[in-house]
């Protein structure tokens, strides 16, 4: 069974993220860079699939120079190969540009399945996945909180609203996971050694034999216009009450007379 | 290209769901922008009366793809009727649900389209002759404003709760078509859909979310919650600490990597608000924190915070609220 798992590049979310003056985008220097979340547990399902049923497992990045960090961290749990697209002229590609790139990626690969995180923790847009299956022509499945492979066929779980789908999909398909189908691992000293020393293969886009005017931003459907800090939530009122039914009398208070709730 | 802005049906059991109400809401105002009709979309089995109150909240046109077929949700199925109506019929707009199945399809029909499509929207608007979207990214901290590119069809996916629904005029009518569609059978098998144990509110849709956070110490103070809840009418959701303890299922989950809620009122009880959960929560229009740290972050951003112990607070205030609605 061979896997091959998409991932993304993104900051850590954990420190603060600042917009450019003029609004062009976020400040990217000091920003500490890892692999996607969700990306993780997409590549901890992928080592686990080929631990029960063998084959490969290979990370393909689209993103800058800087993104084969994120590849060198999913050899370092275990991956067996690397591909990176890298190149300018995808500077302001949108996510159905990034998605007819990594078809034509795979287009080189062989693959059982495709596996991706729900979403990067840098834009949320969960676009990417379900476009790559639409170019692939394959079935799909979002969201994916656990995964049983026996002949071909995957069984899958999804949470939907009030419930867990029960699905059945043949392979070849795209999935993408939620994190409760499982726990990383984290990378050991010998898997960062060895991922060290392994190769990645960096391709741009002539080498895919795809142009900037297919994928680039001149083929985008949606632009980018400017970035904003949230709206700063009003300053409320903070409380000590001088005992818990004062406190109840205030809150009660509230949802009444202010948030109109009761 | 077309005028016209469509609403794709979030409903089961004959009746829709709230958020439909809140895109025919929004996709009215933008319609009526741009000189066009209100269309919208129900694929389903056995649709009848579906149309009659998609008319009442607005709709002009409604369109019904009914099929064994789409009985229920899989992404072949409904991805390729959706596809070749959009297709054929070039509306301006299209709005789509962001709900489990909403999310899976939008993605698929942009790319089988080449059309523009932007998720999480919390705001639409025309400005230039141009739509804009905005949403927010890098876990809340960052909110970005895309720009579609040419003349549509337009893919956006709406959160709910950020448009207000639609009104409801009993009587009104739209004009019903029934689309003749023959999907190709899906490869992907929906074997079954196991409902939720407990019977919950929906946390997308409530008006009051109660939430929970790693200050309740365990799952059995949960009940706590639910007393309060129950006396409410809110629904329970959770900040991540007590999903990855396991003392509530991940659905409890509001924040970056659960659900993006925004409720009327938001009670944090035993929440200390982390980035991560303030992604999942602070589109919420008032915020109540419940917490025994005064430095807690969770106070930051709320409307009304508490200074206290929860397990006294709590039960009072259940029994406070229980009072005043007796009273009122």
């Amino acid at each position: 069974m061979d896997v091959v798992v998409c991932v993304k590049q993104v900051p850590d979310t954990e420190q603060p993220i600042r917009v450019r003056p003029d609004g062009s985008g976020i400040e990217e220097q000091g920003l500490n860079w890892i692999l996607n979340y969700y990306d993780e547990h997409a590549v901890e399902e992928a080592l686990r699939v080929r631990e029960k049923h063998g084959g490969t497992v290979t990370v393909v990045c689209v993103g800058p120079a800087r993104a084969s960090e994120a590849l060198r961290t999913a050899l370092a749990m275990g991956a067996d190969e690397a591909v990176h697209v890298a190149d300018p002229a995808l500077e302001g590609a949108d996510h159905l540009g990034v998605a007819r790139v990594l078809a034509r990626v795979l287009g080189q690969l062989r693959y059982d399945l495709v596996l991706c995180g729900r979403l990067a923790t840098d834009d949320n847009a969960s676009v990417v996945g379900s476009a790559l299956a639409e170019y692939l022509g394959l079935p799909q499945a979002t969201a994916i909180s656990k995964l049983d492979i026996q002949d071909g066929l995957a069984t899958v779980e999804r949470e939907v609203e009030g419930g867990v789908e029960v699905l059945q999909v043949p392979l070849p398909a795209v999935f993408t996971v939620e994190r409760t189908i499982n726990e990383p691992r984290y990378p050991t000293l010998p898997g960062i050694m060895k991922a060290k020393r392994k190769e990645i293969r960096t391709f741009t886009l002539p080498d895919l034999g795809l142009s900037a005017e297919e994928v680039g931003p001149e083929a985008a459907r949606v632009r980018y216009a400017r970035f904003e800090p949230p709206p700063r939530r009003e300053a409320g009122r903070v409380v000590t009450p001088d005992s818990p039914e004062e406190g109840a009398r205030l809150i009660a208070e509230f949802l009444q007379e202010t948030a109109k709730v009761l | 290209m077309g005028r016209d802005v469509w609403v794709v049906a979030d409903h089961a059991a004959g009746s829709v769901r709230r958020i439909t109400l809140e895109l025919l809401g929004k996709g009215r105002e933008l319609a009526d922008s741009h000189r066009g009709k209100l269309v919208a979309l129900g694929l389903g089995h056995g649709l009848e009366g579906l149309a009659q109150v998609l008319g009442e909240y607005g709709a002009d046109v409604v369109l019904c793809a009914d099929h064994p077929s789409l009985a229920s949700y899989t992404t072949e199925a409904y991805g390729e009727v959706v596809s070749s109506l959009v297709r054929e019929r070039t509306p301006w707009l299209v709005l789509v649900p962001s709900t489990a199945w909403g999310r899976d399809l939008a993605p698929r029909v942009a790319a089988r389209l080449g059309a523009g499509v932007v998720t999480d929207v919390e705001a639409l608007w025309v400005e230039d002759g141009q739509v804009l979207a905005r949403r927010p990214m890098y876990t809340r901290k960052v909110m970005g404003t895309v720009r579609y590119v040419g003349e549509g069809p337009h893919l956006a996916v709406v959160l709910p709760k950020v448009f207000a629904p639609a009104a409801r005029h009993e009587g009104r009518t739209a004009e019903v078509e029934r689309v003749a569609v023959q999907p190709a059978p899906p490869r992907t098998k929906l074997v079954e859909t196991r409902s939720v144990q407990r019977e919950r509110a929906s946390l997308t849709e409530a008006e009051v979310i109660v939430s929970g956070g790693r200050g309740l110490r365990g799952p059995e103070n949960f009940a706590l919650l639910d007393a309060l809840a129950a006396e409410l009418g809110a629904a329970v959701g959770s900040s991540r600490p007590p999903v990855d303890s396991g003392w509530v299922p991940h659905d409890y989950e509001i924040g970056q990597t659960g659900k993006t809620v925004s409720p009327t009122v938001y009670i944090a009880v035993g929440i200390s608000g982390a980035p991560q959960h303030l992604a999942g929560m602070s589109g919420s229009k008032y915020i109540v924190a419940i917490n025994k740290d005064p430095n807690a972050p969770i106070f930051q951003v709320a409307s009304l915070g508490v200074v206290g112990d929860l397990f006294q607070i709590v039960p009072k205030l259940t029994e406070e609220v229980r009072r005043r609605k007796a009273q009122a």
